[in-house]
């Protein structure tokens, strides 16, 4: 039994805006063991990069606001240490890459500035040794004639590079945690292999747990360890990779795995497809299930409640009133 | 028209952009974007061109639309150059062939109401008397399953999904043959995708259109194209049917960009094969000689350095560009 790094429990993120009230995270709970490769998934505005932020506390107030839930990180709870602490555990020991590493990089720093400040803070070093320091994390992410490219400007690294750079900086401080969102989302498919490909192995290196945020249900099969998939905020169904893609107990997570277009399947394969829009976060009630008003499968009960979350397997929960039948209706379904 | 013939014919399409630079900028290099690239789509078929960024795919798109004028090659239109047209017959004949967007966010016109905005090509082709045009938007709405009720609102008020609807309805307002779609799901939720693929594929049977489906996702393009070209650096490295390419891919591109797609299965994506090409695609102003790929090519030969492979039919209508294959 793995000991357990990130306990994530019945977290609530709401936003104030004029609209009224935004429950951009709304009763999410996930476990992340020592080394562990969790994948965050969901659509767009399904609150992924949210509760991530949250876990690293930097919702911007206002307006948005941690408004309940627990975030135990090595036996402490992140949201009650003292923001001094908490910034000596972001970049520390929780690292987070983001989807647009253009974005994240200073464009005005040389990359080897840029990596080896984070040594000096975080770790101490001196001007020179961090340099040093700098040029041996660039060659572990795999960046070639690394003593020369320090000197070089983010705008001078291509895409995959720039966000290898992300990795390297990230992986400074030797963090217990990586949290990755959305890090393959504008590059190519090659470079997206690489780079899923790098932080895998990475991982594996440093013993680094990693939590991978992204709307890419190939990656996530690929590489994930346990899968926890989100829908409007709140939490679908979670549990180990194979059991979610062999056996999901949720409505949604098999519309999602059945509306990807897939390489390996007859070509004629009607895909299928998610009637409707994901809701209007400000005007969703709460005591209904978020998904019903898209759900083939919605009964009388999944308006009326919220369905709660329940064990259906080893580490496997799923928030579905209906979730013993699926397998029965599905096969209906096919029938027809 | 015969049936059966080819609607869309390029012929060593080459496309340079000229960059300039030095004192007096003087001094030019050319980004070769598109460096003879040759192929036809059949009147009611679907081509679809794939390769990663800067490869080329969208400048051949926009080429065959004649949004760029070419470097030097010929594409014909329904049998017509239209690298010569200009004037009168330049703008008939661009009603026949339209342009579906990536971007949803950034090709509709924030400040104009989305029934003008699908009913703009009709007044600018002199289609439509007065007010006419609201009404076959309203028409455009229905068919790409948007509510017609919601014309006189602004994109802002609509989804992303809906947004695509919205740029699919605007290009076909002109009742084209031929649409260029260039990545129009790659911005989309996987849900929505797939609603917006099925519709491209409705419209395509319902109205008998004909499309080049130009997209980086090669499981995207697999289920919408009859054949499927690939790109890389300018160049076509391998044109086949749809089903032979997946099936039985020849060229060493092909296959890498084909096992670095995972399978939303774990149990079968395991036992995949996987390629991992090293490095970055090189910059098309100083493209490697011979084979552009035999950077990063795995099975490259002294001679893949040397001679430019061209592409070679090896049986039914499978054309390869490689030494090897």
């Amino acid at each position: 039994m793995m000991e357990t790094l990130l306990e994530v429990k019945d977290l609530r993120t709401y936003f104030y805006i004029s609209q009224g009230e935004l429950r951009a995270v709304d009763g999410l709970s996930y476990t992340v063991k020592k080394g562990e490769f969790v994948a965050l998934v969901g659509e767009s505005a399904c609150g992924k990069s949210v509760s991530a932020l949250s876990i690293m506390r930097l919702i911007p107030n206002p307006p948005g606001i941690i408004v309940g839930g627990e975030i135990i990180f090595d036996g402490k709870d992140l949201l009650k240490v003292k923001e001094g602490e908490m910034r000596s555990i972001r970049g520390n020991r929780i690292a987070m890459i983001f989807q647009e590493p253009m974005t994240s990089l200073n464009p005005v720093l040389t990359i080897g500035r840029q990596i080896a400040e984070s040594l000096e803070l975080h770790r101490g070093f001196d001007k020179e040794s961090a340099l040093e320091e700098a040029v041996r994390l660039l060659k572990l992410v795999g960046i070639p004639d690394a003593e020369r490219r320090i000197n070089q400007y983010p705008y001078q690294f291509s895409g995959g590079m720039q966000q290898r750079i992300m990795i390297s900086m990230a992986l400074s401080c030797d963090p217990a945690l990586l949290i990755a969102d959305e890090p393959t989302t504008s590059v190519d498919v090659t470079v997206q292999a690489q780079l899923m490909e790098l932080i895998n192995n990475l991982r594996a290196e440093f013993g680094m747990a990693v939590v991978l945020i992204t709307h890419n249900l190939g990656v996530v099969a690929r590489h994930a360890d346990h899968v926890v998939v989100m829908y409007a905020g709140r939490l679908m169904e979670s549990g180990p990779t194979d059991a979610i893609y062999s056996n999901p107990r949720h409505p949604y997570t098999m519309g999602l795995i059945a509306s990807v277009p897939r390489l390996d399947l007859p070509r004629d394969r009607s895909l299928h497809v998610i009637p409707g829009l994901p809701p209007d976060l400000t005007q969703l009630p709460r005591d209904i299930c978020a998904f019903a008003p898209r759900c083939q499968f919605r009964d009388k009960r999944c308006t009326e409640a919220r369905p709660e979350l329940e064990q259906v397997g080893d580490e496997h929960y799923t928030a579905c009133f209906r979730h013993n039948e699926i397998e029965t209706l599905v096969g209906h379904e096919s029938e027809k | 028209m015969k049936n059966n013939s080819y609607l869309v014919e390029v012929k060593d399409v080459v496309k340079y952009f000229p960059l300039q630079f030095g004192l007096l900028k003087r001094k030019v290099l050319n980004i070769k974007a598109v460096d003879k690239v040759s192929f036809s789509i059949k009147s009611g078929e679907t081509l679809g061109l794939v390769g990663e960024s800067g490869c080329g795919k969208t400048t051949i798109g926009r080429c065959v639309l004649r949004l760029y004028d070419l470097t030097a090659g010929k594409i014909y239109f329904n049998g017509e150059d239209t690298t010569v047209l200009e004037g009168k017959r330049l703008r008939q004949i661009r009603r026949d062939m339209q342009l579906i967007f990536q971007d949803p966010y950034a090709s509709l016109d924030p400040r104009m109401t989305v029934g003008d905005i699908i009913g703009e090509p009709l007044l600018v082709h002199n289609l439509v008397k007065g007010n006419e045009y609201k009404e076959q938007a309203k028409e455009m709405m229905k068919l790409v399953e948007l509510d017609s009720n919601m014309s006189n609102r602004y994109p802002h008020e609509f989804s992303g999904g809906q947004r695509q609807r919205i740029g699919i309805a605007r290009a076909l307002a002109t009742r084209p043959k031929f649409i260029v779609c260039d990545e129009p799901v790659s911005a989309l939720d996987v849900s929505i995708q797939a609603q917006v693929i099925k519709l491209l594929t409705r419209l395509k049977e319902e109205l008998n259109l004909t499309y080049l489906f130009i997209a980086h996702d090669l499981s995207v393009v697999r289920y919408i194209s009859d054949r499927v070209a690939v790109m890389y650096l300018g160049k076509i490295m391998e044109i086949t049917d749809s089903a032979a390419l997946y099936a039985n891919p020849l060229h060493p591109y092909t296959q890498a960009l084909l096992s670095a797609v995972p399978i939303p299965d774990p149990e079968i994506d395991r036992h995949r094969i996987r390629i991992l090409l090293p490095g970055d695609v090189p910059s098309p102003l100083l493209p490697p000689t011979g084979c552009r790929f035999h950077t990063r090519c795995r099975l490259a030969i002294p001679k893949c350095k040397e001679e430019e492979p061209q592409l070679r039919d090896l049986g039914n209508e499978h054309w390869v560009a490689c030494h090897l294959a």
